[in-house]
């Protein structure tokens, strides 16, 4: 049996799976007070009369980063950035405390400039002053040559708890990027180590031995252990949850379009053959961006229970929701009232939500039927034109290949997936907007929890080599070698497949679902005067995001 | 996050899978490290600032521009129709107001190549720059243009193709060419007949620093922009200036590229030349990048930078003191030059040798305008290479009068075909472009 929970900012939902199938669901609100309540008064009646023995995994979504962020909860932070020369530097002060040091590394990872040991010293004597305890060290181009700031860790550990060292958090290229993605795992870490401290403790109360993991914003998952490390991965799960849940219901292995019909907005992901797409550098949260690996996820101000009022004889739907719909005694006409008018969805009461329509209609000119229609096409036309608009987006970020430029792949959906309560009513709708085939899940419950539940362990690592110094860095594992003059492509190929199963299987991958792929691989001619003094080899090498096996019984699609 | 005050188009197109060969200068490597600087500074999350993939060029961008022998099919690859399609991208996000300047950062570079293409030289095959500006002449129509070019070689194929348009003025800095190729680029260079003054060459001593490339920007370039007054000032911003650059002996610097674009303040910026490839270019282009987006360049500093040794004698700043002077006076003299040059003659004829570097290809040529008073007159090139394919190729320019639009038909249909191995008419005012072969 498997465990997923999704936590909500309004619901925590969750799912108990067996052979393929859904054995029982329980959803209770989100305690925000008490998060750890939330999660065992969701998994208390899914478990009850059930043999903890058989429980074989347990899958966590959770908001606890995330909300410690957005509500401001997180730990004061001392930043170390060595910034070297550049951009100016103001705009990365993200912590309570912000030293800059002198030191440089460069672009192959050589040092230009060392770090003073005296100014590491001070910085200590700095934040002790000011009573802070958790650190975040970044440099410059430090996932070229980590060494300055692992010998700033050797100074500061003991005295400081946690340390996040920029290298580690993504082997990617972007210095601000790495300062704030460090800057939150360091904010975040003793709140969700507090977390998984409960959860293990109940765990062992409730006697389940099962491997515990939660689930990440790339849509893959991590075990809790795992997660204390690097808990700035787990931050933004929810729209991951969904877009896996979908998955789990509507199998396609095309280029699609994915639609999470919420109240208050919808969510837009895409699919590339099938596979969910990720951000191409990580995730925004609060005012930075970070180099935290995400599904690709953007929200409109448009949903079910969005507000609807006319002006200057258009239809306008949101972006605000100011309550409930009309047939639930809302404040203004909805989407769901449409809905209901047009007998797509039976729920609430109908002539409210006739004489909603009623005022939209005269405004207009309409019967109320012909009002609610405008008002779900005009809604199916918004979700289409930002869709639009994010594909061509996407369709042309840059690329640096002559062979990309002419051949690279473009995104054309041929499929739409829709899921939400309203993805029954608004599919023919969707699917005369947009000219493609549009598709819900027939059966369709607890989907967050069950993408939580059913989804697999991602990894991702950045190897760089340089044999002219002999160098082999893969800044993600902690890892600096020393290699031959001659090493070739081919073995870096296998090196970073080997390294990437090591990674995963410390994420608590099991064996069986490694799927590792190389992403990217260049290797260039480094060429020094006339003669090639050695080779230039990048490679990214990824366990994408899928799932351990959908839910697609036979007759589960509609559409 | 940081705003950038200017937004600003980044067309990044390093072609990581085109060399003209495996060592060459021009390789796959050569913007490795700018790319590595660009993303680690984090500059495609500043606000203001777009990163664009190039457009591809046809045919006919190439044909407005220059003859290609053969044919544009057989000089002209993928990589360079996308080099130049570069440019084009970065100029429409200017022209479509999509962005206040742009820089496109692309290979391979274009400022040797000449109207007459008979291979490659100084690693370039077509003028990405021209090629580019007539294009969106073409597209958002007539514009007065000044071409700045910041590379230290001279850029001998801009100034052939823009030598007798008084549209486009053309200034370039450069090493003297008495030290160094393409070995042209003097003072007396100084236009066609229809266009004399507006070819300004500066040509600057081996040892140029900081100091002396500022002081013939602030004493000599902006005083003639700003009574030449462009709609529209292009860089051509090569950036083997650089006390790095292996070909070259020139004492400039990141911080001084990134001044000097600040001070000239292009709407659009090409590069161009520039191989050192690890100490130079990724400073330079952040530099550049920075100084377009209106943010603060001052700590864009090359790891081994030391002003001492990078400090210009006083004989240089002397000579180039000297030299802006010479050059001013001769701006300001331009028509009485002119005048004294042309006297009564119908037709200016001039006859050139043009080496062909990178691929060993000599030619000789005759270009001949028409001195005409109500356009800057018809004109036609005669040329040959010591590989054979002798030419005769007519030009009707973007301004010509009904006269001289009929002379130039006049001209193609009457040549004596059985001299050439090809016949070529330009005609930009109809944006039309005839062959013929015997
Ligand atoms: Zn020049
Ligand atoms: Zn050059
Ligand atoms: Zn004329």
């Amino acid at each position: 049996m498997i465990v997923g929970l999704d936590m909500g900012g309004t619901n925590v939902d969750a799912v108990l799976i067996h052979q393929g199938k859904i054995i029982e669901t329980s959803k209770i609100p989100t305690d925000h007070s008490n998060l750890l309540e939330s999660i065992w008064g969701a998994l208390k009646p899914l478990l009850s009369g059930q043999d903890p023995a058989k429980i074989e995994r347990m899958i966590l979504s959770t908001t606890i980063s995330t909300n410690a962020i957005i509500e401001q909860k997180t730990d004061p932070v001392g930043m170390i950035i060595e910034s070297g020369p550049g951009l100016q530097k103001d705009f990365l002060s993200c912590g309570r405390e912000n030293i800059f040091i002198g030191g440089y590394i460069d672009h192959r990872g050589r040092e230009v400039s060392p770090i003073d040991k005296s100014e590491i010293e001070k910085a200590a004597k700095t934040l002790k002053g000011k009573n802070i305890s958790a650190v975040a060290v970044a440099g410059k181009f430090s996932v070229r040559n980590a060494d300055h700031e692992i010998r700033i860790n050797e100074l500061l550990k003991d005295e400081f708890f946690p340390i996040t060292l920029g290298h580690t958090v993504s082997g990617k290229l972007n210095f601000p990027r790495r300062v704030f993605t460090s800057y939150y795992n360091s904010a975040v870490y003793t709140t969700f180590l507090k977390f998984s401290e409960s959860i293990y403790k109940a765990l062992q109360r409730e006697k389940i031995n099962a491997p515990v993991s939660v689930l990440k914003a790339d849509g893959g998952t991590m075990s809790l252990k795992a997660g204390e490390r690097y808990p700035v991965n787990t931050i933004l799960s929810g729209p991951a949850a969904s877009v896996m849940g979908g998955q789990a219901f509507l199998e396609t292995s095309k280029d699609a379009i994915f639609l999470d019909i919420g109240g208050t907005t919808t969510d837009i992901s895409f699919l590339a053959d099938g596979v969910p797409l990720l951000e191409p550098l990580g995730i925004k949260i609060g005012e930075f961006p970070t180099l935290v690996r995400s599904l690709y996820s953007v929200s409109i101000g448009v949903g079910g229970d969005s507000s609807v009022c006319v002006k200057n004889n258009k239809i306008v739907i949101g972006p605000k929701r100011l309550g409930r719909p009309q047939a639930f005694d809302g404040p203004c006409p909805t989407p769901t009232d449409a809905m209901i008018v047009l007998g797509l969805i039976s729920c609430g009461n109908k002539s409210k939500a006739l004489s909603a329509m009623k005022e939209i209609g005269e405004q207009l000119n309409l019967c109320p039927e012909a009002a609610a229609s405008a008002i779900l096409d005009t809604m199916a036309e918004m979700i289409k034109n930002k869709a639009e608009e994010l594909l061509h987006e996407i369709n042309s970020h840059p690329v640096y290949t002559v062979k990309e430029l002419l051949y690279g792949k473009k995104i054309k959906p041929g499929l739409i997936q829709v899921i939400g309560g309203p993805a029954k009513a608004m599919a023919p709708i969707l699917e005369k907007s947009f000219g493609i085939p549009c598709r819900y899940p027939k059966v369709y419950e607890a989907a967050n929890a069950v993408g939580a539940a059913l989804a697999r362990t991602t990894a991702e690592i950045t190897m760089f080599i340089d044999t002219a110094q002999r160098t082999l860095a893969v800044p993600e594992m902690g890892l600096y070698e020393k290699i031959s003059k001659d090493y070739t492509l081919e073995e870096a190929r296998l090196k970073a497949i080997d390294l990437l199963k090591q990674q995963s299987s410390l994420l608590g991958a099991e064996k069986g679902e490694i799927q590792a792929e190389i992403v990217e691989e260049n290797s260039f001619n480094i060429v020094r005067g006339f003669y090639t003094s050695g080779k230039n080899i990048r490679i990214r090498a990824q366990i994408k995001p899928g799932l351990i096996y959908g839910l697609w019984g036979d007759k589960n699609v509609s559409g | 996050m940081l705003v950038a005050k200017n937004r600003l188009g980044v067309v990044l197109f390093p072609a990581f899978d085109w060399a003209i060969s495996p060592t060459h200068p021009e390789r796959e490597e050569r913007l490795l490290y700018t790319q590595d600087q660009i993303f680690e500074e984090g500059i495609m999350d500043i606000e203001n600032i777009k990163f664009y993939n190039p457009e591809i060029a046809v045919k006919q961008d190439i044909q407005r521009v220059h003859f290609c022998v053969p044919d544009v099919e057989q000089r002209v690859t993928k990589s360079h129709l996308i080099s130049a399609g570069g440019a084009i991208k970065a100029a429409h996000a200017v022209m479509d107001k999509e962005t206040d300047k742009a820089f496109a950062l692309v290979r391979p570079p274009g400022h040797h190549a000449q109207r007459v293409v008979y291979g490659d030289r100084g690693f370039c095959i077509i003028n990405i720059e021209a090629v580019m500006l007539e294009n969106l002449r073409r597209k958002y129509g007539h514009c007065r243009a000044a071409i700045v070019d910041t590379d230290c070689h001279h850029g001998d194929g801009t100034q052939d193709i823009y030598w007798n348009d008084r549209d486009t003025l053309f200034i370039s800095f450069h090493q003297d060419g008495r030290t160094l190729y393409p070995g042209t680029g003097f003072i007396d260079e100084f236009g066609g007949p229809g266009a004399m003054g507006y070819n300004i060459n500066i040509p600057l001593p081996p040892g140029t620093g900081e100091e002396g490339f500022l002081y013939v920007l602030d004493n000599l370039v902006l005083p003639i922009l700003s009574e030449y007054k462009p709609d529209l000032i292009i860089n051509s911003a090569g950036q083997d200036n650089h006390y790095t650059d292996p070909l070259t002996n020139m004492n400039f610097t990141a911080w001084g590229y990134a001044e000097l674009n600040h001070k000239l303040n292009p709407d659009i910026a090409v590069l161009e030349g520039g191989y050192s490839i690890e100490g130079a270019l990724p400073y330079v282009n952040l530099g550049i990048i920075l100084a377009m987006a209106g943010l603060d360049y001052s700590h864009v500093r090359e790891p081994d930078y030391d002003p001492v040794k990078l400090k210009q004698s006083k004989k240089i700043t002397e000579y180039i003191k000297e030299l802006c002077e010479n050059i001013y006076n001769r701006w300001r003299q331009k028509d009485l030059i002119a005048y004294e040059f042309i006297k009564d003659k119908d037709y200016i004829t001039r006859q050139r040798q043009i080496y062909y570097d990178t691929d060993g290809i000599l030619e000789n040529q005759t270009q001949t305008f028409k001195v005409c008073s109500k356009c800057s007159g018809v004109n036609m090139i005669k040329s040959n290479s010591d590989r054979g394919m002798p030419i005769f190729a007519v030009t009707i320019p973007r301004d010509a009068c009904s006269s001289c639009v009929d002379e130039g038909y006049k001209i193609y249909k009457d040549v004596d075909m059985q001299k050439y191995f090809k016949v070529y008419l330009q005609d930009r005012v109809n944006d039309a472009y005839l062959d013929k072969q015997s």
